[in-house]
């Protein structure tokens, strides 16, 4: 019992028996069971490979990616441009992930040489990098010539949206493969899963191969692995773009899922709640596991899913927002202070 | 040899200065402002913001960094505030009540901090910058449910409708100008805030003062080396708290100062613009992470400021659109923190890579 409390740390076990209170309170309050669980999976699903986008560049010691939003952005430009192409369907998801990797590599790479001459600032630096990156964006979403007629401002006929719907064009295109239906509220987009499961698993087999193994060590202990002839730079970029590389998959499930397209503005906060889960499944600043993205994910979208309506319906007023920023600032506080050996 | 790589050092160490006075130089003529207009925009801005930026100075000297966590004194303030408004005391009166009201909340959220940093040293600033975050979410669940039920608020014009919490904007017509208008002064068509000037100079004293006291030596060690001030027997940690507690209190006043200029105050987002505004400022005087004067804040607030006027006019003027120049700006802010954070970590890495060559004897 002591060990299992000293291995899950305080904060989780406090916010996995407030999800369990949630949960067990919902039908009292009118909420129904079965309904919150499939909105908290749906949830999971959208968010599950952002959040698996901090797993490379943690393992190799760049800290958290507060950065994401770069990986995000090349996500987004292969959306608006799948869609200007105009291509429905499983296909045209494709497409726009074919669009967007190959940008999120580059920027990966650029991203990676960046963080390899700061080391030890890494985290701030990703920070301010991620919001000037969505600035510019801002900028080149206004003067960028797209023209498909969906996409940009009615009048005035240039610019693109703030937000863009994907419906007609690859909405669901992943969830609605094999969706299991039980009852009328509960349903489970299986499609979106195995995919989760598919890149949650090559990233677990990755790190078990020989370069995998390298990226962890460079990680641990950057002075051993180079010594032991490990190319400490270049797996950090490595990782990084990996990390990008996710962020960019990651971005186009959560709008397939989700339905809308969100730019400007919208990429700016998204790197804290997949940071803030992942560290609540038990990563620490410089080790993470796939368990953690899956258990991190579960507990922090199941608290956003659940706060707001079972504290709705006591308390008669939103909260959740309020609890969603203590939650995961609070969690990233935590685990910034754990005593860890800093290395400088 | 020695030679070209002194310049270039020299041209890293002012890299973010130049690069804003040259993007000013193009920018301020095709706005299209007089220079009567801009000259008092700046004095206003100057009498605004100096205040706050100048709170960064004590933990950059004591080698904690860029405090983002100037957004709890910050919030501080704006409790003060609130008080204030709600017991309608107005005039220079109300401003003084108003930094009492704050300064024990802010002596207590700047000692939290400061002993969440000791937690975490060797990355303070992304830790003081989740702790603004988190401690935002503490403000809003303090100021937007507990207000007006738990916390009594007698003025039904600051609460919201549904009987608790405090309305999105408070406006601070009590306070306005009170303290920029306490001595009056006209030259021609621009006035200048004497009393707001006479506050800012006594505050730089104060600093001139306080880096020669036994305590602001301590921090200079400290912001040396932390294991050598540590043996040399400085109390560490406690120190490093003072710091904060310091600084923090200071953004509380600066923040109430910054408050009644403008006169109205944005219950939930006043705050968060008050911490990165004063941050890009002191980066663009030239300050960096691990040091920073009393020219650079006021270099600092004078060219940021400059931008922040023209750029939206220079960006409709170029390019026929308001909204761009908005965004420019945007990234400006972002981009110079990013751009003075890796200017910074680059030349730890340089002078790590100078002091080897010279054990060589090169």
């Amino acid at each position: 019992m002591q060990k299992f409390i000293e291995d899950a740390g305080w904060p989780r076990i406090i916010i996995g028996l407030f999800l369990c209170a949630l949960f067990i309170a919902a039908p009292f309050v009118g909420v129904r069971i079965d309904a919150s669980l499939s909105d908290t999976l749906v949830r999971v699903g959208m968010n599950g490979i952002l959040v698996l986008a901090m797993v490379p560049m943690i393992q190799s010691g760049c800290g958290l990616n507060f950065g994401l939003p770069l990986g995000i952005i090349s996500g987004l430009l292969g959306a608006v441009t799948s869609i200007q192409i105009g291509i429905r369907g499983g296909v045209g998801f494709l497409i726009a992930a074919t669009i967007a990797i190959p940008i999120a590599v580059v920027l990966g790479w650029l991203y990676g040489q960046l963080l390899n001459r700061v080391k030890g600032d890494e985290m701030m630096i990703a920070t301010y990098v991620g919001f000037s990156s969505v600035a510019v964006m801002c900028i080149a979403w206004l003067l960028l010539p797209y023209t498909s007629p969906t996409m940009i401002w009615g009048y005035g006929g240039s610019g693109l949206r703030t937000t863009i719907s994907v419906e007609g064009f690859w909405l669901n295109a992943l969830s609605k493969y094999v969706k299991i239906q039980i009852g009328e509220f509960f349903y489970v987009p299986v499609g979106m899963f195995v995919f989760f499961a598919t890149i949650a698993f090559l990233v677990w087999a990755f790190f078990r191969t020989k370069v995998g193994t390298a990226m962890t060590a460079v990680g641990s202990n950057p002075e051993f692995a180079r010594a032991s002839g490990i190319n400490v730079d270049r797996m950090r970029t490595l990782s990084v773009i990996l990390s990008t590389v996710l962020g960019a998959i990651g971005i186009l499930v959560y709008e397939q899922s989700f339905g809308f397209i969100q730019l400007y503005m919208g990429p700016f906060y998204m790197a804290f709640p997949a940071v803030a889960a992942i560290l609540l499944g038990g990563a620490s600043v410089n080790k993470a596991s796939i368990i953690n993205v899956v258990v991190g994910t579960f507990l922090f979208q199941g608290i956003l899913t659940m706060t707001p309506s079972v504290i709705n319906s006591v308390m008669q007023t939103d909260m959740s927002e309020v609890i969603r920023i203590i939650v995961s600032n609070g969690m990233i506080l935590y685990a910034l202070t754990r005593k860890v050996v800093v290395k400088r | 040899m020695a030679k070209k790589r002194e310049l270039k050092s020299l041209l890293a160490d002012y890299a973010v200065p130049i690069v804003f006075i040259g993007l000013s130089a193009v920018a301020i003529p095709l706005s299209g402002f007089s220079a009567t207009y801009l000259i008092q925009e700046m004095l206003t801005r100057l009498a605004r913001n100096s205040f706050l930026v100048l709170s960064l100075l004590i933990p950059i000297l004591a080698g904690m960094g860029l405090n983002f966590g100037m957004v709890l004194g910050a919030m501080a303030g704006q409790i003060g505030l609130i008080f204030v408004t709600d017991w309608a005391v107005a005039g220079w009166q109300g401003m003084l009540l108003a930094a009492i009201v704050g300064m024990p909340i802010a002596i207590l959220l700047g000692y939290i901090c400061g002993a969440v940093l000791n937690r975490a040293k060797g990355r303070e600033m992304v830790t003081s910058y989740i702790l603004g975050f988190f401690i935002n979410g503490v403000y809003q669940l303090i100021v937007l449910y507990c207000m007006g039920n738990i916390i009594p608020i007698s003025n039904p014009q600051l609460v919201l409708s549904r009987g608790y919490g405090i309305r999105n904007a408070i406006n601070l017509t009590g306070l306005r100008h009170t303290l920029d208008n306490l001595i009056p002064l006209q030259i021609g068509t621009i006035s200048v805030p004497v009393a707001t000037y006479i506050l800012i100079g006594a505050f730089c004293l104060f600093i001139i003062w306080f880096r020669r006291t036994k305590l602001g030596q301590d921090m200079r060690a400290l912001g040396q080396d932390m294991a050598v001030a540590d043996a040399a027997g400085i109390p560490v940690e406690r120190t490093r708290i003072i710091a904060i507690v310091i600084s923090t209190v200071l953004a509380c006043f600066g923040q109430i100062i910054f408050l009644q200029n403008i006169g109205t105050m944005n219950t939930y987002n006043s705050h968060d613009q008050a911490g990165m505004f004063a941050i890009a400022a002191i980066l663009i005087g030239g300050a960096s992470v691990s040091r920073a004067t009393i020219t650079n804040v006021f270099v600092g607030v004078v060219l940021f400021h400059l931008m922040f006027v023209v750029s939206p006019m220079a960006g409709k003027e170029l390019i026929g659109q308001a909204q761009l120049g908005e965004y420019f700006r945007v990234f400006v802010s972002y981009g110079i923190i990013a751009l003075a954070l890796v200017l910074h970590a680059w030349r730890r890495m340089r002078d790590k890579i100078e002091a080897r060559r010279s054990l060589r004897g090169e």
